[in-house]
């Protein structure tokens, strides 16, 4: 079964015999990309999180089939060492990770967060960063993500006198 | 490139001829001739353990690149610690690199870089501070010295500064020099430098992995792959003592993308085209197993009782603790933990003959070498342990025995083949953080300082039978040298103290896990400390401090107390329904003590602030150093206040995330205030000193709202 979708803005098409394979498969081991992680494939932990159409989705569960004409990003999409995110340039200052393993969850989770509040609280954190982070670096998860929106504002401000 | 006089093999400059690096070898400086039994003294005494190197041969440390930079090959994993970081800082102060010119990669087994001990117990630092300097300075005298020889120049007249060494105008960069050596000369060690003229050491360092983190690299066991790679998965029993009889394997067997079922003595696996075929195939195998007992909770925790099993005593000051009516006394329980690390055990082996290779994560590189090896039937020397990053150690990963699966499959399949366990296997099959029971037995004087003290606690096993350590440790040393950690009284100036180690063991596999026995032993001495301090009518912190010696030990505790206290601005009773509760302990020679801010609402526990103080020595990088404390507190915090394992019909739950609850984003304190003391000139240990206080420190706060005194982990008001 062929399926199509637009991932790190590039079209692809895949062609699987079995279209209920978790995306999360499709994209680290079919395409390669293994940024995106596997923590425990019930959709408990979200090491495996991707945005698509703007969602925060948990890959582990999601059947390929339904990737179909969607937008999908994954953290290799997100920024580069060269153009990094805002997400991941907050994460650099802050020097988030210790062991490293869920980080690709939370910043894509955090990506998801920040299209639908541009300024979220507090509150809006704890209730939508339900990722598991076992080196508990959620003290500066919480300072990246404030710094995060602050690199944005930053960056649109800067962008927005060209487009008036 | 070649060897020098003391017979540097041809092979270890080969290893990374092919990519476009000069090998540079250094010679171990450091052997310790009586290693197992230095590491015996150094761990009954204060858990301190030296770097043990493998043996007289030469090994692979420092690579200079045509970059003119340098790879520093470390014997110790990189699993979140941060350990890779204050390596290069050392590292690169001493042979007078940028931190921008060395990076840090896993030692190869087959590079003879491999500590015969492990990645643990918080000493890679510390163990590496003077062998590795002293590696590094030996290194850049040795190209100083070519340098000499070349230019002609008095040696004195020469700088080095950034990897370049300059004489007038001539410069040379160390690839340059590098480059033109075909027999190295080493010489005797040099003097090192002195710490205030260390550039690196000391400064808050970004991680040197911080971008590999960042951009999702793909640097993890689970990310590694080999062409024609295949998958394998391995039949695990849900139940605990489960003992294989028989595998029916014809539905398997037909099913699609399966390559082979193995059935081995010991295991049936399976290998596979893609995981999801091997994990549906492995579903699919009708194992029968013999269970003789289904294991209730209730049966562990009868069990671990103190006054059952083996009784060892630890620590005798002074008189025996005598009954009388003024005794207080106390009981606590923890139950028992799961390492829940994010990224499952796994291993991608390849078998071709007798050349035997292994991509992977683990803590013990040397032992699983060694286990592989002895299945195969291969030399040591022929399998090469390629170890990546770890997507969380936490002491999980000081045994891995499926890499000799993973082995074995792909010698069965000639292919290589990754295998991993699924996250019900790492819950089922973890090697647990061992429940405790603990007795307390205390006596105060007529002036309210205490005059006994007896501590009794009841483990399974931490380090008796632990693959890692030599089977006669234990009955040199009489005890678990992982569950005391933390046991121990560290009030000095009590007169009479008992310390007291039970030993029982349990159905299932426990073993090490990050900070061993302190965060229970901490959670039951901490809690009483407070108890007896309420009792004596005196302010918490002025009571330690009053049954503290003052020694260099002493001394330090009392500080890290005084430290948090202050910086928290501690008050000794609640305050608009909050309130702050203390609690300190020393761990592998670092003390640690913490105040933590806490309101209850429904019920409901939540800690809002986190004080810490912590005494680790020289601090090589502040910076990681707090990142430990952060963790280590929340990470505590979620085995306090949520987590434990069940024993349920014989099987262990909960399987998952979620049921396992554990601290998450909403649950974390806002503030965390880390305050670093640096009471001796060397490096200590970081990365579980502070998981000590932290539970008994939320209860000493919960007890000041609502007077009820938590004895159970995880804590709880319902």
């Amino acid at each position: 079964m062929r399926i199509s979708f637009v991932l790190n803005n590039s079209d692809t098409e895949i062609d699987l015999t079995d279209d209920t394979t978790p995306l999360l498969w499709v994209i680290r081991d079919v395409l390669g990309l293994k940024g995106t992680k596997f923590g425990c494939g019930k959709a408990a932990c979200g090491a495996c999180t991707l945005v698509i159409d703007g969602e925060a989705v948990r890959s582990c569960l999601y059947p390929v089939k339904f990737a179909e004409g969607k937008q999908i990003t994954t953290i290799e999409g997100l920024g580069t060492e060269e153009n990094p995110h805002p997400i991941q340039q907050a994460w650099i200052e802050e020097i988030v990770p210790q062991c490293g393993y869920c980080q690709s969850g939370f910043m894509m989770a955090t990506a998801a967060l920040l299209e639908k509040h541009q300024s979220p609280t507090d509150d809006d954190i704890d209730k939508n960063i339900t990722n598991i982070c076992r080196c508990a670096t959620y003290y500066r998860m919480r300072k990246a993500i404030h710094r995060a929106v602050e690199l944005k504002g930053t960056e649109i401000s800067e962008t927005e006198p060209q487009k008036s | 490139m070649g060897g020098n006089k003391k017979k540097i093999s041809r092979r270890r400059f080969l290893i990374r001829g092919g990519v476009g690096t000069l090998g540079v070898v250094a010679i171990g400086t450091y052997l310790f001739r009586n290693p197992i039994r230095r590491k015996i003294l150094a761990v009954a005494d204060s858990g301190e353990s030296p770097y043990l190197g493998s043996g007289m041969e030469p090994m692979l440390w420092f690579e200079i690149t045509k970059e003119n930079k340098v790879v520093l090959h470390s014997p110790k994993v990189e699993m979140g610690q941060g350990t890779f970081t204050g390596l290069a800082q050392m590292a690169a102060d001493e042979l007078e690199v940028d931190m921008n010119q060395i990076s840090v990669v896993h030692a190869a087994s087959i590079s003879g870089n491999l500590d015969s001990f492990a990645t643990g117990g918080s000493t890679s630092i510390s163990s590496l501070w003077q062998p590795l300097r002293e590696l590094a300075a030996t290194l850049r005298e040795m190209l100083k010295q070519e340098a000499v020889k070349r230019l002609g120049f008095e040696a004195s007249s020469i700088k080095v500064e950034n990897g370049v060494i300059r004489v007038g105008d001539t410069e040379l960069t160390y690839t340059e020099i590098a480059q033109g050596v075909s027999k190295w000369e080493v010489p005797k060690t040099p003097a090192l430098k002195a710490i205030k003229n260390y550039k690196f050491i000391g400064k808050p360092i970004p991680r040197v992995d911080l971008n590999s983190k960042v951009f999702g690299d793909p640097i993890f066991g689970m990310d590694a792959e080999m062409p024609e790679m295949l998958y394998g998965a391995v039949v695990r029993p849900n139940k605990v003592g489960a003992k294989f009889i028989s595998a029916d394997v014809s539905k398997a067997q037909t099913m699609p993308d399966i390559v082979k079922i193995i059935e081995e003595e010991d295991f049936v696996g399976v290998v596979a085209k893609s995981f999801t075929a091997a994990e549906r195939a492995k579903e699919a195998i009708d194992v029968t197993w013999e269970v003789t007992e289904n294991w209730q909770t209730d049966d562990i925790r009868e069990m671990v009782k103190v006054g059952k099993g083996k009784a060892f005593l630890l620590q005798k000051e002074g008189d025996n603790l005598k009954d009388d009516d003024n005794l207080i006394a106390m009981e606590f329980s923890s139950p028992i933990g799961a390492h829940a690390q994010l990224e499952p055990n796994g291993v991608l082996a390849s078998v071709e003959g007798d050349k035997v290779t292994l991509k992977m994560a683990t803590q013990v590189v040397a032992l699983t070498r060694k286990e592989v090896a002895k299945r195969l039937d291969v030399d040591e020397e022929k399998v090469n342990i390629i170890p990546t990053y770890l997507g969380g150690g936490f002491g999980r990963r000081l045994h891995t025995p499926h890499a000799v699966q993973a082995a074995v499959m792909s010698k069965a399949v000639g292919k290589p083949v990754k295998y991993f366990f699924s996250r019900r296997e790492e819950f089922q099959h973890d090697l647990f953080r061992p429940p405790t029971h603990h007795q307390l037995h205390g006596k105060l004087d007529d002036q309210g300082n205490i005059a006994f003290i007896q501590h009794d606690f009841s483990s399974g096993d931490v380090a008796i039978d632990a693959a890692m350590l030599p089977g006669f440790l234990h009955g040199v040393l009489g005890t678990d040298v992982g569950a005391i950690r933390g046991g121990f009284c560290h009030y000095s100036g009590i007169p009479n103290i008992r310390t007291v180690s039970w030993h029982v063991d349990l159905p299932f596999a426990t073993s090490w896990w990050r900070s061993l026995g302190l965060l229970a032993n901490t959670f039951a001495w901490e809690s009483f400390m407070d108890e007896l301090a309420i009792r004596a009518g005196k302010n918490p912190v002025a009571f330690r401090l009053a049954h503290i010696q003052d020694d260099e030990k002493g001394n330090r505790l009392k500080a890290v107390i005084k430290a948090a206290a202050k910086k928290a601005n501690y008050k000794d009773k609640a305050v608009n329904g909050r309130a702050m509760g203390i609690a300190a302990s020393t761990d592998a020679g670092t003390p640690c003590a913490q105040v933590a801010e806490v309101s209850v609402v429904n019920n409901e526990i939540k800690v809002h602030k986190v004080t810490c103080a912590m005494d680790p020595g020289l601090a090589i990088n502040p910076d990681q150093i707090r990142a430990q404390c952060e963790g280590a507190i929340i990470m505590g915090m979620s085995a306090s206040l949520y987590e434990k394992m069940e024993l349920v019909d014989g099987e262990l739950t909960p399987i998952i995330y979620g049921p396992y609850e554990m601290a998450q984003m909403k649950h974390a304190p806002k503030e965390i205030d880390v305050v670093l003391l640096q009471g001796s000139d060397k490096p200590g240990a970081v990365g579980e000193p502070p998981l000590g206080p932290i539970a008994a420190a939320i209860a000493n706060a919960v007890f000041r709202i609502t007077g009820n005194r938590l004895t159970q982990l995880p804590l709880s008001l319902t």
